[in-house]
């Protein structure tokens, strides 16, 4: 019997789910409403060095990537999934452009915290 | 050859006849937010590789009026996902018994909503104060 690779999609789904459960909404608010309008966060709090500091740590890095990649996994399972609702049948193409795109993301985060050193 | 002409029921619009389906529909948009805040960010960690100056850029462009409406619009529908999420998680959530009983399932929610407070609360004094 071929195996299915659904289990492999499914947990990532479930951590981002989970992930982006705890923290997808604080994260919205801080750095797309309250710092780029300057209401109940100063500017600095996001400012370069420390961002920077941030993404140069090995906590930061792990952070930042898990976020990024189980954040895109989860959204690439349910947009695959939900095309369907709005007459986009499931199929190969689908799941490359969304599975794929998850993949690409997290490949991309991944260099970048690289690139961006120690 | 000549087309074989069966009824296919029309399904257009099938979401908008039940308010069921009109919240399922406006929760499941939340994966779009979500994907596109992700690249947002993602966006910004390459600005962030590319010095101070493309980095302020980034930021300056989340100001704009587009962007805060796109960040609230986010907010609502993937706010309103985990609020979901949290409410079926006794469902889906392994069968954990502690002393042979069986956890209550307002418990599991409640556990699962306590924690994005908390997570919130902890994220917020942490951008903000150290």
């Amino acid at each position: 019997m071929k195996r299915s690779h659904e289990p492999i999609f499914w947990s990532l789904f479930g951590a981002g789910g989970v992930l982006s459960a705890l923290l997808a909404p604080v994260l919205i608010f801080i750095t797309g409403i309250i710092t780029p309008i300057g209401l109940w966060m100063p500017s600095q709090a996001l400012e370069y060095s420390r961002v920077l500091g941030f993404a140069q740590h090995w906590f930061g890095k792990l952070l930042l990537l898990a976020v990024i990649s189980l954040f895109l996994f989860h959204a690439a399972h349910r947009i695959y999934h939900g095309l369907h609702d709005v007459g986009v049948h499931a199929g190969t193409g689908t799941m490359i452009a969304s599975y794929g795109g998850a993949l690409l993301g997290t490949l991309a985060a991944a260099f970048l915290l690289f690139k961006i050193g120690f | 050859m000549a087309q074989i002409k069966t009824y296919v029921r029309p399904m257009a619009g099938w979401w908008r006849k039940n308010p069921f389906f009109v919240r399922y529909m406006i929760r499941e948009s939340s994966s779009v937010f979500l994907a596109i805040y992700t690249l947002i960010l993602l966006v910004g960690l390459l600005r962030l590789t590319q010095g101070e100056a493309a980095y302020e850029a980034w930021r300056s462009a989340l100001t704009n009026p587009v962007s805060i409406l796109f960040h609230w619009l986010a907010l609502l529908t993937v706010g309103y996902h985990a609020y979901t999420w949290w409410m079926v998680s006794p469902k889906t959530a392994p069968n954990i018994r502690i002393g042979g009983r069986e956890i209550p399932e307002m418990l599991i929610a409640a556990g699962g909503l306590l924690g994005t407070v908390g997570a919130s609360v902890l994220v917020y004094v942490i951008v903000r104060w150290m």
